[in-house]
């Protein structure tokens, strides 16, 4: 297991250093340098420009200023936010935290009701049931983030005032300092009495339309892989064999089915954690999502490179847990067969 | 050890804080964004002074809802005769505040506070001048370098003066922007002793009526009631609920999680208009968005080309279909609400046959030329491509093709500023409401050469020679009477054709009073109340 643990981790070094040249390359190559989209339409004499440039080391030739770059993440320092001017690692794990929590919690909801949704469908296949859920899923792939998002804010906290409409605490009643970034946690350290339940509440819309997506995805790739397995000769034999029902379907059937959707959960993650934006924005969530966006648009170019580095990171490892699971379930994948 | 100790600092000051929220009386505003950080002197957007003004004072302030200069920190000052010396006599006991960062001041404001405010823009060899990147763009901007001679203290610790090179009637103006915030030069000594001088600007002292408690990023500022030298606020606490998207901002309004916001999405205008639990308030902003005409590119050059173009334009049209209805027609280069206006212009008429006919006696009967639109919503311009596509049909009318050209925002900025463009749309929002922050648009340098944001590199002697003289002078009516007369000048010159000013929306909940717009873009909430 070790030894497939080090071999998938060697892949990803140069993965890293493609990313890091790419990235490096295709923030200088979008008209506009840090200084210029700072100046509004005051404008900026040619001698000031030049100053400011040498000042932030811009004037440098291109591939010094990346060796230069390349040569501070390997003593791990990844740069100054030229913005914020605050350490970009520093500002990534300030963030880090909500995205990461917000992700999970969506996660959780599009594994808890797709993977069964998709079984039921399955099980049901043709019948009112599955059309309806392929139908909903359907909607739910194509909804467009932002409106739905909107919707609920309007339906569920303007109209029903069923939950807050953004942010992560109410910030008239609680206060509590971040210690672990997440606020599920903090405000539960917090000990402050109902903070925990704001701190829930803060999380339901959010996770809804982020989960929506990855739910919609779930079910589908359950069904169809549920589909597939139930035709299997060892099904079959199950079945013969005179195992419950719920058995063949919950132990045979669905372990066997699961590892595509594992692999679509995988994916699903890495999508999230680098797209929250849209979420981030409507709900006013301190994710990564919007920083970077944020980054691009101003050009934070060590935000933006430190930031995609580490996001990606992130991703990298959760698609290494993915493949280290394959293993755990399947083990002719962890021999290499 | 550190996570256990964090945790335990976290319970205590959570704990205090919760029981000390229950009664207090909390203003949440609904801000657009994160400051860069809380030196007012190292930003220019809207969002990071925002976010330092509850902290800090000036030695002068604009009077809220208003541009009109008035005492601050400087309780009076006065200007010698020859307007080269200014003396300002600061307040006595003016307090900083306390236990911020773990600092305690030992002493009420000096000179010493305001000399260093200054110096840290000014002197290269300044212990804080390279802090946090060190760019001081308005200082720069507002032509401090250029103005000053020296700034020392007077006769005892409460007296500054301040020398110029020559005289400089604007420049009280310019003191009571952000970037002349004073700060506390006993903090900025106790960091340097700490060796953590980078905190001068992420946990800011200062002497305004809220002192600085935490912010977290992209998420919340909190800030608490100061009784200093202007008296106590009237909230306890004021909470900035960091909020980008603006229909979020108006949900969150209609759900009193926050009181004030800062600009709607104008599509909402309306429903906040009918919301019973909503004053939508209004004001003429103090911008102008204009058409520049580049003369040094033919047949814009001809003084009566560019008449022509202005009689072909059908503004009305634009500023009900672009600005729909929020917003004034132009008529002079600065808005209204700005002191030495010229009500008395004749604006140019929409007439398309006397477009014609003055186009083809210059010999411009079919002309190809760009006419370029901003890819950005600004306050003097909310939609620059259906404006380019207005003008594009209007000047189709009278024999000119236009062919519509935009780059990304600083590619933009940049082409125009060098006078790429024949026509061009940009615009611009006035610092602190003197005409000369906006007839500097249209002006050169000494030696008759265009600076960067004159677009259409239009140099006209007589226009220069008066700016340069008002400036010079300390009475208001005898500068009012040169800006007059300069208003004629751009009028019957027309380097830019002069659109609108726009209309700036601010909504607050009923609950609430004591706010008033600026003018400026500021949000200030001193004299703010809300009713619990």
């Amino acid at each position: 297991m070790i030894k497939f643990f080090l071999k998938r981790l060697a892949l990803t070094i140069p993965t890293f250093f493609a990313l890091m040249f790419v990235t490096f390359m295709m923030i200088r190559l979008v008209p506009g340098d840090p200084i210029e989209v700072r100046r509004g339409e005051r404008g900026i004499s040619p001698e000031r420009l030049a100053q400011l440039r040498h000042e932030m080391g811009l004037d440098q030739p291109v591939l010094k200023q990346f060796w230069d770059y390349v040569w501070g993440i390997l003593h791990g320092d990844f740069g100054t936010s030229i913005i914020s001017r605050s350490p970009v690692l520093h500002e990534f794990f300030t963030l880090f935290p909500a995205t990461l929590e917000l992700t999970l919690c969506a996660m959780l909801l599009a594994t808890l009701v797709g993977v069964p949704a998709g079984v039921f469908a399955a099980v049901r296949r043709g019948k009112f049931y599955d059309q309806a859920l392929m139908g909903a899923a359907l909607t739910g792939y194509s909804m467009p983030i932002f409106w739905w998002g909107l919707i609920l804010i309007l339906v569920m906290s303007n109209t029903l005032h069923l939950t807050p409409v953004s942010g992560r605490v109410d910030l008239i009643k609680y206060y509590y300092q971040p210690v672990t970034g997440f606020a599920l946690i903090d405000s539960l350290l917090s000990g402050q009495k109902g903070a925990f339940g704001d701190a829930l509440r803060h999380l339901i819309l959010p996770t809804i339309v982020l989960g929506t997506v990855p739910l919609a995805v779930i079910a589908r790739m359950t069904r169809s892989s549920m589909l597939e397995v139930l035709e299997e000769d060892y099904v079959r034999t199950a079945r013969a064999k005179g195992l419950a029902n719920w058995r063949v379907i919950g132990v045979h059937a669905l372990r066997n089915a699961l590892i595509p959707v594992i692999t679509s959960i995988g994916l699903q993650v890495g999508t999230l954690l680098a797209g929250a934006v849209l979420t981030e924005t409507i709900f006013s969530w301190p994710g990564v999502g919007k920083w970077l966006i944020e980054s691009i648009s101003r050009r934070d170019y060590p935000a933006l490179q430190g930031g995609i580095m580490l996001i990606s990171a992130a991703v990298i490892l959760v698609n290494l847990l993915v493949d280290l699971t394959y293993g755990l379930i399947n083990p002719r994948i962890r021999h290499g067969h | 050890m550190k996570f256990v100790k964090l945790l335990g600092a976290s319970l205590l000051v959570s704990t205090m804080l919760a029981a000390g929220a229950a009664n207090a009386k909390t203003l949440v505003y609904c801000s657009e964004g994160s400051p860069e950080n809380f030196t007012p002197a190292m930003n220019t957007t809207g969002t990071s002074l925002d976010a330092a003004r509850p902290v800090y004072n000036k030695l002068v302030q604009f009077d809220p809802g208003t541009t009109t200069v008035k005492p601050a920190l400087a309780e009076s000052y006065e200007i010698s005769a020859d307007g080269m010396t200014i003396t300002f006599h600061l307040r006595k006991g003016v307090k900083f505040h306390s236990g911020v960062n773990g600092f305690t001041p030992t002493r009420d404001l000096t000179a010493e506070d305001v000399i260093w405010s200054f110096n840290r823009q000014w002197k290269p060899d300044h212990p804080y001048a390279k802090v946090s990147g060190g760019a001081y763009d308005y200082f720069n901007d507002m032509g401090m370098p250029d103005s000053l001679v020296s700034i020392e203290k007077g006769a005892d610790d409460l007296t500054v003066v301040m020398k110029l090179k020559e005289p400089n009637a604007p420049i009280m103006a310019n003191l009571a922007m952000d970037f002349a915030t004073i700060h506390s030069a006993e903090y900025a000594d106790y960091l340097l002793k700490k060796g953590t001088p980078e905190q001068f600007d992420q946990m800011p002292v200062g002497t305004g009526s809220f002192s600085f408690v935490d912010y977290q990023k992209d998420a919340v500022i909190r800030y608490k009631a100061f009784e200093g030298w202007a008296g106590k606020p009237k909230v306890d606490d004021l909470v900035y609920a960091i909020t980008p998207d603006p229909t979020a901002r108006y949900a969150k309004m209609k759900a009193n999680e926050c009181q004030v916001m800062i600009a709607p999405n104008p599509a909402d205008l309306e429903a906040m208009g009918k919301d019973a639990d909503i004053n939508l308030m209004s004001q003429a902003g103090l911008n102008i968005g204009y058409l520049s005409m580049n003369v040094t590119k033919p047949p814009f050059d001809k003084v009566e080309v560019r008449q022509a173009i202005a009689m072909a334009i059908d503004r009305d049209a634009i500023l009900k279909e672009v600005y729909q209805g929020a917003g004034q027609k132009a008529k002079n280069p600065i808005p209204p609400t700005i002191w030495s206006y010229d009500d008395a212009t004749v604006d140019w008429e929409y007439n398309p046959e006397k477009a014609k006919e003055l186009l083809k006696k210059n010999g411009v009967e079919t002309l190809e030329t760009d006419l370029w639109w901003m890819p950005v919503q600004r306050p003097y311009n909310p939609n620059a491509k259906r404006m380019a596509e207005m003008m594009q049909a209007d000047l189709a009318k009278v024999g000119l093709n236009a062919k519509l050209v935009s780059y990304e925002w600083g590619e933009y900025r940049k082409r125009l500023q060098a006078g790429e463009h024949q026509l061009g749309l940009l615009g611009w929002t006035g610092d602190n409401g003197d005409p000369d922050n906006f007839f500097f648009l249209a002006g050169c340098d000494k030696d008759g050469k265009p600076a960067g944001q004159n677009l259409s590199k239009w140099c006209d002697a007589t226009f220069n020679a008066d700016m340069m003289k008002a400036r010079a002078l300390t009475n208001q009516d005898e500068r009012a009477a040169i800006y007059k007369e300069m208003q004629k000048i751009h009028h019957d010159q027309l380097p830019w054709l002069n659109i609108a000013h726009s209309t700036v929306f601010e909504p607050v909940r009923k609950e609430v009073s004591g706010y008033k717009i600026s003018p400026l873009g500021a949000h200030e909430f001193q004299d703010v109340d809300i009713k619990e």
